[in-house]
């Protein structure tokens, strides 16, 4: 979209050349303009990425022979070395705007490495920590009079589908069909206005206040001290809903209007063609939105804590009693563990790594269904 | 209209139950949305009531409700402050490169890179901060110690284990980084392309172009990005938990052994083995988070709702 290289061989004449923008815009322009010519961007390409690499290899170098080899700062010191050495060489050759556009552009770019560099050291801890006890014990065994090593995490991720299992039936029904509500029934009302606004406010209700939210609310029916997965299963539902709203809400508009009406047409109530053919033509990117909601509340550990707990024995009745589940369990594993550390560590790692393979895996899985079966609509 | 239609009395008339109880479910399924968030508010006043009015001895602390609080809201901001910081200037840069510097054919696939930082769940970023990021921090804040100690943020000693204030925002800003460089792509993409291509025709550079158009453009949307990123940072809680070592108290240096708590992790650390009085002191604590990021969150959806169809939602 945005070329670099604008092919200008003259300067624009600065006055008026910015006539229709908005007053403070149209003096940065102007200053801008004014106070150099545009000279046409002229280093050759193999001289930046020579510069690039130069500058990348004497820093790898220092840090192979003088310091410590660390990617956050063999990534600042590259660009800050080849942010001064470009900007210099382009402030002589091309002038002091390209240099600064330069400067920019390794700037941002530099950003971008740094944002890339926490997801991969994330991911390379996980699985090399999680290796160690990648095992069939640990997926066959609870963790019932285990002290030490030995034992596992099946309990842990039984309870986590099982929770995660019951918030999703609790939460797709309500999302989906209040959805339904915002974009058929309740365009242009003041209740579907206000339920827009107070969802998005909901997304940002953050996770430990859904958990107290639910154990307040179980005081009432369980009383007070009482856990089990289905309080879990209601704090999840408080921050799973709003998300399925929003995914559904975003997928019916895209549903053209002419579907709906054609239906109509034929003489089909409402419902019928809301449930025929809006739900029916926007069904693969609900289901996408909604296992994106799913991966999003199966890693939550905050609400399971204050209202699940935990057990050592395996526990399958969401009604009654403490659940094992796997964020919960990583975290008791490494928050207390007993004499030796170790093997409390790598149960921790191992749970960890479970779970990031199960939110990675619905996160593809939400992807290739929104790829394979997404309506095709322009930008 | 066609002139040709039949009175509308004559078309057939279908049953209207199947539609009445429909749309009674679906308007039932919004108002529920909204009895829960009330709801949340509403339990959660009335576990905290016993806390609010006991007697200030009793309170967990022994000085009363509040002097038990404000150390942790101050944490929280601070943490979350920190955080912002950081993110902030991060994403914007993300958001620009993939919007206007990367390939056209591969930005896409860098966006949702970056959304994969957002599926990471939060204990594994406790995990990964407490093993990774609190080691390597150690020589920073030896050497913030050093040499500017005058800051009262930096004033030291550092911490040797790096379980740190500035470790806690520096994680908290990559946990909030994937939504607010979601909002901001949003609007950067939102620029019309024709003021792009009006400052580009007029000789402008790539970031002179970025400056005059982009950025203007995008102010509104940047800052309630930031916004939700601050409601996000506020109530993050099994990273800090993990990472942050605690004392009582309003502590200024974020680079020492001496940190205030967050609300949110205070509550994960202490919930579980706290009865009676204390679990009404910890609720009550919750609520005062509830509030503040409820205040956070509006203020970001009524900016992102004046001016664009978009939600950080996922």
């Amino acid at each position: 979209m945005s070329t670099p290289d604008v092919n200008l061989e003259t300067p624009p004449t600065p006055n008026g050349s910015d006539r229709g923008r908005t007053k403070d815009t149209s003096r940065a322009a102007g200053t801008v303009l004014l106070a150099e010519p545009m000279v046409r961007p002229s280093l050759s390409p193999y001289l930046v990425w020579g510069l690039l690499a130069g500058a990348f290899a004497l820093v790898l170098a220092l840090q192979l022979t003088v310091w410590s080899v660390n990617a956050v700062t063999l990534t600042i010191l590259t660009s800050a070395l080849y942010g001064v050495v470009i900007y210099v060489v382009s402030a002589v050759r091309e002038g002091r705007r390209n240099a600064t556009d330069r400067l920019v552009t390794v700037v941002v770019t530099t950003f971008f490495a740094l944002a890339i560099i926490p997801l991969a050291s994330v991911l390379l801890e996980v699985v090399t920590e999680g290796y160690k006890r990648f095992d069939i014990e640990f997926f066959t065994y609870s963790m019932r009079g285990v002290v030490g090593e030995g034992g596992g995490a099946y309990a842990a991720i039984m309870g986590t589908l099982i929770i995660t299992g019951v918030t999703t039936l609790m939460s797709v029904p309500v999302g989906i069909m209040a959805a339904i509500y915002l974009v058929e029934y309740g365009a242009g009302k003041k209740l579907a206005r206000g339920l827009t606004f107070f969802v998005d406010v909901m997304t940002g209700i953050p996770s430990i206040v859904a958990g107290l939210f639910a154990v307040s609310l179980f005081v009432l029916i369980l009383g007070p001290g009482a856990r089990a997965g289905i309080i879990g299963a209601v704090a999840l539902s408080v921050l799973m809903i709003p998300v399925v709203v929003r995914a559904t809400e975003e997928m019916l508009r895209l549903v053209p209007n002419e579907l709906r009406e054609a239906s109509y047409a034929l003489g089909v109530s409402k419902w019928r063609t809301v449930t025929k053919v809006v739900i029916r033509t926007s069904i693969a990117g609900i289901v996408t939105g909604v296992t994106l909601a799913v991966a999003r509340v199966i890693g939550e550990t905050a609400p399971l804590l204050v209202t699940v707990g935990l057990t050592t024995s395996t526990n399958l009745n969401p009604f009654e009693g403490r659940m094992a589940t796997l964020p919960v369990f990583s975290y008791y594993e490494y928050a207390q563990p007993g004499v030796p550390q170790a093997p409390y560590f790598e149960r921790a790692w191992a749970a960890a790594l479970t779970l990031i393979i199960i939110v990675m895996a619905l996160n593809l899985i939400a992807r290739v269904i929104s790829r394979v079966y997404a309506p095709k609509t322009g930008r | 209209m066609s002139t040709t239609s039949a009175p509308p009395d004559a078309v057939p008339r279908t049953s209207h139950r199947g539609d009445r109880i429909f749309s009674g479910a679906a308007l039932a399924a919004g108002v529920l949305i909204l009895v829960t968030l009330a709801g949340v508010a509403g339990f959660l006043l009335w576990q905290a009531l016993p806390a609010i009015s006991a007697p200030p001895e009793d309170v967990r602390g022994g000085e009363g409700l509040f002097s038990y609080i404000a150390p942790l809201a101050f944490g929280t901001v601070l943490a979350a402050v920190i955080g912002l910081l950081i993110a902030t200037p991060l994403s914007i840069g993300i958001a620009l490169f993939i919007t206007h510097y990367a390939p056209r054919r591969i930005a896409q696939v860098l966006g949702y890179i970056v959304d994969l930082l957002a599926a990471v769940p939060s204990i594994i970023f406790g995990l990964w901060g407490i093993f990774v990021v609190a080691p390597a921090s150690v020589p920073l804040a030896q050497w913030l110690a050093d040499h500017l100690s005058f800051i009262p943020f930096f004033a030291g000693p550092a911490s040797t284990s790096g379980r740190t204030m500035l470790v806690v925002g520096a994680v908290l800003a990559i946990m909030i980084l994937p939504v607010m460089t979601a909002v901001n792509r949003e609007v950067f993409l939102q620029t019309p392309t024709l003021h792009e291509e009006a400052s580009l025709a007029l000789g402008a550079t790539r970031w002179e172009m970025i400056r005059q158009a982009v950025l203007p453009f995008g102010k509104s949307g940047i800052i309630s990005g930031a916004m939700l990123g601050l409601g996000r940072a506020l109530g993050e809680t099994m990273a800090v938990a993990l990472i942050l070592s605690v004392s009582p108290g309003v502590h200024w240096d974020i680079i020492s052994t001496q940190n205030s708590g967050t609300i949110a992790a205070d509550i994960a650390l202490q919930f579980p083995e706290s009865s009676g009085l204390d679990v009404n002191t910890l609720i009550a604590s919750g609520l005062v988070l509830f509030f503040i990021t409820l205040l956070v969150n509006m203020v970001a959806r009524y900016i992102v709702s004046r001016r664009a169809e978009f939600s950080g939602a996922n």
